[in-house]
This record gives structure tokens, sequence and C-alpha cells, in this order.
């Protein structure tokens, strides 16, 4: 016997749950057990090949460096362009002359499509003309292919991720920064508390939720977003800014080897496991809500 | 720190961050002997526009991203406006255990999977169709997440009011929640547009003719380095496809940050 309201609520949850189970549970038990089948070609039908996949995985060198890049970009990506967020919300919030401009100056990279903005950088990392380079040849430091150094084209990608994500996680911080209610401040300051101290005992405590939220969807994006490397490196030279995601569309719709993309798949839904367990078991205790 | 040190560093920063926006204008209305030479007084041109929009058919490609764009947000709409409500007001026997696995699609977007749901969508028929671009995004659960939140905000004596009044499940809905989740709506609905009109991968993969491809993927002509860089035709490709977004971003851009402070999304 179900009560009414689990009644309700499962006619409620029907169109839901329909679309969760066809696009997400569905697909992901199905991206297991494709990753121990071989890539069906033609009459022939896939076939248990057991662990086959993750071996040629382990010793496959470009999946080991997009690995460590994607490590290296979440690493870098999550942090900076959390606390760059942080930092635009604290000075847009403070009295600051033109201050609509310089929101609106943060926060247009968001609204840009990254397929869109990745054009505009490819200008400036070109070789001799673009932006960068001209600087660059005034110290007589020119002649730089950024994009196409091994040693710079992931640190030329990680630079316009963090320029994109950091104005759309400031708006989050904004919102939180403004519904602190300025009598906590004031009494902080009362009490003789410095700027710096404010910061650290009043604000940031505060902030937390808002600060998980923005993490979970920092790593998000830092495993999710290729579009740039789709337009301007496609994972070279010498895949250097190979990321797991990226690879894994090769794999699958440059190669057709939809078995060993599905064991790709994988390892990526076990690094997004693991960093969510962390999140919620680790995290959490330490946030404390109001 | 003091007044000056802070407005120079945000200026600083703001010049930066809107740098490429700047450059992208400056070298789409200029001849192209001007796109890496900038000088004051060089003449000013739209033909780069007029180029651009011969080049490719961006009048189909924006109907086909505004028709995605509606078609994704009204349906998230409604189909995490009922789950939410289903979550914030009718809990059973489970229902937070079910809340958990629902949220675990944050985490696992349909990027992640896109292998497999190409071959569901393949199954389906639906390859190369807007609604192939639109399914694997519909039962969001950043959405339901979202909703959820507001819906747990409404005072209980409103709802309870209501059902007094003789009003069903779904009367209480529509005529209590959804009016006072207004700027989470909003703020949820604008993150959405931005979302979908920008999304890449996911479209560039499902589909494959002029009839059904989103402007974005209809801008990669564009990028394709081994036509030769022409800086001028890709600004100009650039702008076309974000102008809508961006006039609309300036119209609105008060209630745009207004409704996420409302919204309480923090």
């Amino acid at each position: 016997m179900i009560s009414r309201n689990a009644r309700i609520a499962w006619l409620l949850l029907a169109p839901a749950a329909v679309l969760l189970v066809a696009f997400t549970f569905y697909p992901t038990v199905a991206t297991l057990i494709d990753s121990f089948h071989s890539t069906p070609r033609g009459r022939r039908p896939a076939e248990w090949v057991g662990a086959g996949h993750f071996q040629t995985m382990v010793a496959d060198p470009i999946f080991r460096q997009a690995f460590v890049n994607n490590l290296i970009y979440a690493g870098v990506i999550i942090p900076a362009s959390m606390g760059l967020a942080l930092a635009m919300a604290l000075l847009v919030n403070a009295r600051i002359g033109g201050r609509a401009f310089v929101r609106l100056a943060f926060f247009t990279p968001t609204i840009l499509p990254m397929i869109a903005v990745a054009n505009i950088w490819m200008f400036f990392y070109a070789p001799d003309y673009g932006l960068i380079d001209q600087i660059l040849g005034l110290f007589g430091m020119g002649g730089n292919n950024l994009l196409g150094m091994p040693g710079t084209a992931l640190w030329a990608l990680i630079v316009i991720t963090v320029w994109k994500l950091a104005g759309f996680f400031m708006i989050f911080y904004l919102a939180a920064l403004q519904q602190i209610p300025p009598s906590l401040l004031e009494a902080a300051a009362l009490e003789g508390a410095s700027p710096a101290q404010r910061l650290r005992r009043v604000i940031l405590p505060l902030l937390m939720p808002t600060t998980l939220f923005i993490l979970i969807n920092a790593v998000i994006e830092a495993f999710r977003l290729v579009d740039h490397v789709i337009a301007l490196t496609r994972g070279g030279p010498n895949n250097s800014t190979q990321l797991l995601l990226h690879y894994i569309y090769q794999v699958a719709f440059s190669y057709w080897d939809t078995g060993y993309a599905a064991a790709l798949s994988v390892a990526l839904l076990a690094v997004l496991a693991l960093i969510a367990l962390v999140q919620f078991g680790v995290l959490d205790k330490r946030i404390h809500y109001r | 720190m003091n007044r000056v040190t802070l407005n120079l560093i945000a200026w600083a920063l703001a010049l930066i961050w809107i740098l490429p926006l700047v450059y992208a204008i400056w070298t789409a209305i200029h001849p192209p002997a001007y796109a890496a030479r900038f000088e004051l007084f060089a003449p000013l041109t739209l033909e780069n526009f007029v180029r651009v929009w011969n080049a490719v058919p961006f009048d189909r490609y924006f109907l086909n991203t505004v028709l995605l764009v509606v078609f994704v947000v009204i349906s998230q709409f409604v189909i995490c406006t009922l789950a939410a409500y289903a979550f914030a007001v009718f809990p059973f026997r489970g229902s937070e255990w079910l809340f958990m696995l629902v949220l675990i699609q944050m985490m696992v977007m349909p990027e992640v999977l896109l292998v497999r749901n190409y071959a569901t969508i393949s199954d389906l028929g639906l390859l190369d169709t807007i609604p192939a671009i639109a399914l694997p995004y519909l039962a969001s659960a950043f959405g339901i997440f979202l909703f959820r939140q507001a819906f747990k905000s409404v005072p209980k004596e409103l709802d309870e009011a209501a059902r007094m009044e003789g009003a069903g499940p779904l009367q209480v809905l529509w005529r209590v929640y959804v009016p006072l989740a207004r700027p989470t709506y909003l703020a949820y609905g604008l993150v959405m547009v931005a979302y979908h009109w920008n999304n890449f991968l996911w479209p560039l993969i499902i589909t494959n003719s002029v009839t059904t491809r989103p402007i974005t993927v209809g801008l990669q002509v564009f990028s394709t380095v081994e036509q030769g860089i022409d800086w001028p035709t890709i600004t100009a490709a650039t702008l076309l496809s974000v102008a809508p977004l961006l006039v609309a971003f300036l119209i609105f851009q008060r209630q745009f940050v207004q409704s996420f402070m409302r919204a309480g999304i923090r």
C-alpha cells in the first residue's frame, strides 16, 4: 500500500525519471558494460574482452598524457578561477568608480560561446603578429608560437578557461556577498577587526556554502569544457593539450572505436565519482549552513 | 588597501577581461589590413559582416539555435518544476535517497556519456534533429535542485490556505509555488539560455546538416586553420553569432544580477 504522497510524487516525477534513466543511468550502466566488450564492426557483433580495454588504456601513452594534462588543467583552473571570482566580487561589491562597467567587463566572457571566443584568442596567441607575441617582441622575446609549442599550449588553454569561468563564478559570489547582513560587518569593525580579519573571520565562513556550490561547478567544467581544444589545438601539438573528454571524443567519433571510448569514459566517470565523494564526504562537514 | 589602489586593480582587471571583445569589434569594423595594426583613424567598414553573412546560412543557424533554446528552457521549466515540487512538498519513504540519485546527474554530465547517448539517439531515429540536441539536458539535476530550494522556502501556511480553498496539487503549484519562485526561474532561465546558446560539443556530434546545426557548430567552419586565417572574417562571424545574447544581456544586465540575488543562488 503506497501513501497518497508517494502516488502524487511519482506522477510528478515520472517525466524527469524517464529522461534521467534514459540519458544518465542507463547510459552509465551501458558504458560500463560496453567497456568490457570489443567494438562491433560490420557484421561482427561486440564480443566480451574482459579487462582488455583497460590493459590497453594503462599502456596507452596518449591516455596517460590526457590524464596528467587534465589533472594539471583542473588543478590550476579550479583554484585560479575561484580565487579570481572572489576577488572580482569583492571589488565590484566595494565602492569603486564605474562599477557597472567593471561588472559588465567581468561578466562578458560568460555569455560569449567558448567556440567563438576561442577564435578571438587564436589571434592573441598567433606567432609574430598576434597581440601577445607583438608585446613580447617589444622586449626582444618575440617569435613564439604559444599554441604550437608543447611547453606552452596547455597553459594557453588554461588562461582562456580561467578568463571564461571567473566572471561566471563572480556572479554567485556577488549574490552571496550582498546577502551578508551589514550589521555583522559593522559589529566586527566595532570590535576592532581589520579588513583582512573581517574577510577571514566573517565573510569567508559565510561564503562557504557558495564556495562549495562553485567548487562543484568548477570541477564539472574542468572535465567538461573542451570546445577550445577542438577549435584551437585538437589535442596537439604532440598531445600536449589532450584532455580526457577530448580524447574520448576523438576515439569515439574520429576512430569509431566505441569499445575503447567506453573504457575511457569509465575512467573519466571514476575520476568524477572520486571527486564527488571527497567533496560531499570531507568538505560538507566543514561547512556551516545557516 | 586604499581606494585608489582598489580602483586601479578593478579597472586593470576589467580592461584585460573585456579586451578580447574590444579586439573583435575593432577588427570586424576595419578592412583586413588593419587586423593587427591599430591606428585610431583607420577607415571603418561593414563589409566583413556582409561577406560573412553571405558565406554561411546564418539566418538558418540563428533559427535553429532559437528553436533549440526555447525548446530546452520551456521543457526544463516544466519537467524540473514537477520533479522539484514532488521532492519539496510530497516527501515519501525513500524520496531523500531518490533525490541524491538525481543529484548524481550533476557530476555525470551528458558529455561524459556522449558515446552511449549517441547510440540511444540513433536507435530512436532522431539523429540530426533539434530534439536530439535537447533531450539529454531536459531533466536537469541542477534545475530540480534549485527549484526544490525555492519551493522549500515557501511558507507552509500559503500552501495550506490554498488547499483549504479546495485547490488540487497542480493548482497549488501553479498558483502558490511557481509565482513565489519567479526570481529563481528568471535566474535559471537566463543561465540556461546562455548555456544552450553556447553549447558546442554535443550539437557538433549529433547534427550534420544545415537545417539542424546551431550557430556554435556553424561557426566552426571559420576556425579551420587550414584555410588560412582571415581575422576580420572570424571576428565578424563571432560577433554576429553572439550579438543577440550580447544585446539581451546589455538590456537586462541589472535584472540578471538582481534575479540571482533574489533567487538566493549562492
